[in-house]
């Protein structure tokens, strides 16, 4: 069987596939720059989209809550997982293979029943919706992702590390500042850029734990799509789409770099 | 106990209480409050009682489940069709362009997919580019009203959950043992024969985790029916929001979260019993 070179009819394939995936953001990309409210044709190009995103005062105030929000989501989900992956590795204790579990029921479980027990959750504390709860609920929803990027790095290190540094008199805390933490820093930090974009791109369960007071992009966005295409639409999310697509390829070359 | 134990009790109290508070407590109360009244001033009340279960046995939430499990069913084996090959070539495939091709699936799963739902409206609406395409082909005359159709509601599926078939499909391809596949033309099987029992029983997993991960979701990202499908499409996730946020009536739309949590359950159990007896996980 070949496998080095794709003949002609798989590489076709390939190529209908990507093709599916990326031309209708090609085509979104291309509209925002349309100089005309409605029609399909091409009547020049234009700025003038970007130019009234540019004015629109409560988008920016949304964006800059998504981008506070994004930023706190991810470093607490990063700062939890990386203790969460170290112990999981490097521990035998009572509940280890339930918070395994756990881990991947919360990867795979719909977003939409997490939006609704959490919702349930903070109603019952009496915790009112706004960026607390959006807050809590996103870091909830990452964790899981950074706990399975940490932990692969993990599993590739060489367990000889941790005894020598235990022979050499280290105490487990030490180890983990001093030794795990450095070793583990671009999965890390891949796991926080990932978490970003994860928090800066949630619909669902930011639909269910967020307050008018905290208005944030994703519900935003949903709110103009609901109402109809708008040319202004097509620039906001063609400026979204770039931006996270910068994301995930720094997070990739740094998830590959020497793993 | 030595001293320096106090790091591990720290961090194992930090993650166990993160995990009970945001992972297990809201999954208990969502339960429980399935089986509670709903009340006008409190939301949810007592007594307990099983009759928001009894109510989903009324025609028209059966209806809206017999609608999404056929609307889901059909999304997971259309991208269970189209993303298998794609997964099998690029696992095989050594190029030097592999890395590049990798991202280029992963980019879509991370990309916001109310985005992308977006965009497609410009590609299927009556003047948009696939009927200007297929009118252009002359394949058709008049354009075809697909959006605001259950089959955009599909497209749209397609089109968003088709990178979480593609990606343990891969990882399940790329751990393919050749030798089994050498073994088997060895022993006189041709292609098709090797396929059919070597190369579909060894990628099961993949296929079955694919599978999870793209019908759970393609019942309940509201989202999608409610821009590219109109009014008409009600999925089982615009009824739990419904449910939730409009309606109001916090125990229906908790007994609907709840049996979609048992449907996750069984699909976790039809995975591990496809995976037993061998460390065969193949998770994303």
């Amino acid at each position: 069987m070949n496998t080095n070179s794709p003949t002609l009819g798989k590489s076709t394939y390939l190529g209908l596939i990507y093709l599916f995936f990326y031309l209708p953001i090609l085509i979104l990309i291309v509209y925002s720059f349309n100089n005309t409210q409605y029609s399909l044709l091409w009547h020049g190009f234009t700025w003038q989209w970007y130019g009234e995103l540019f004015q629109d005062h409560d988008l920016w105030i949304a964006a800059w809550h998504s981008f506070f929000l994004g930023i706190t989501a991810a470093t607490l989900s990063t700062l939890i997982g990386a203790i969460a992956s170290v112990s999981l590795y490097r521990y035998r204790f009572f509940g280890r293979n339930f918070l395994n579990g756990l881990v991947f029921i919360l990867i795979l479980s719909p977003e939409i029943v997490m939006g609704a027990a959490l919702l349930i959750l903070f109603t019952f504390i009496h915790l009112p919706l706004g960026f607390t709860s959006l807050l809590l609920a996103h870091t909830s929803f990452c964790l899981p992702f950074v706990i399975v990027t940490a932990y692969s790095r993990l599993i590739s290190l060489d367990k000889n590390i941790f005894e020598a540094a235990k022979d050499l008199g280290a105490t487990d805390g030490f180890i983990f500042l001093r030794i795990v933490l450095p070793l583990i820093l671009p999965a890390l930090f891949a796991g926080w850029l990932l978490s970003f974009t994860l928090s800066l791109d949630d619909v669902i369960i930011s639909y269910f734990v967020s307050g008018p007071e905290f208005d944030i992009l994703p519900l935003r966005i949903y709110a103009m799509v609901r109402t109809g295409i708008k040319p202004e639409i097509n620039a906001l999310c063609s400026v979204l789409f770039i931006l996270t697509l910068l994301l995930v390829t720094l997070s990739e070359v740094v998830r590959r770099k020497k793993s | 106990m030595k001293p320096d134990q106090h790091f591990k009790y720290t961090s194992l109290s930090l993650i166990f209480t993160w995990f009970f508070l945001f992972a297990l407590l809201p999954f208990c109360l969502i339960v429980t409050a399935s089986f509670l009244s709903q009340s006008e001033s409190h939301l949810i009340n007592t007594p307990l009682t099983f009759d928001n279960y009894k109510a989903l046995n009324h025609f028209i939430y059966l209806r809206i489940f017999e609608k999404s499990f056929v609307i889901a069913g059909i999304t997971t084996l259309c991208c269970l069709l189209l993303g298998y090959p794609f997964a099998y070539i690029i696992a095989r495939h050594q190029g030097r362009f592999k890395n590049l091709l990798l991202l280029l699936i992963i980019i879509p799963f991370w990309t916001s997919s109310l985005i992308r739902s977006y965009a497609l409206i410009a590609m299927i609406k009556a003047k948009g580019i696939l009927n200007s395409v297929l009118i252009l082909l002359g394949i058709i005359h008049q354009p075809l009203p697909i959006l605001f159709t259950n089959t955009a509601v599909m497209i749209g599926l397609v089109y968003n959950l088709l990178p979480f078939m593609i990606l343990p499909i891969m990882t399940n391809v790329e751990r393919l043992d050749n030798r089994l596949i050498d073994a088997a033309h060895d022993l006189g099987a041709n292609k098709i024969t090797t396929f059919r029992k070597i190369i579909i029983p060894l990628t099961a997993p993949g296929m079955i985790a694919g599978s999870i991960l793209v019908f759970l979701p393609a019942m309940t990202l509201f989202y999608i029916p409610d821009i590219l499908g109109g009014a008409k499409s009600i999925l089982l996730g615009n009824l739990i929001q419904n449910q939730f946020l409009i309606a109001e009536n916090w125990p229906m739309g908790a007994a609907v979260s709840t049996v979609l949590t048992i449907i996750l359950a069984l699909f976790i159990g039809i995975y591990a019993l496809a995976t037993r007896g061998g460390k065969r996980r193949v998770w994303l």
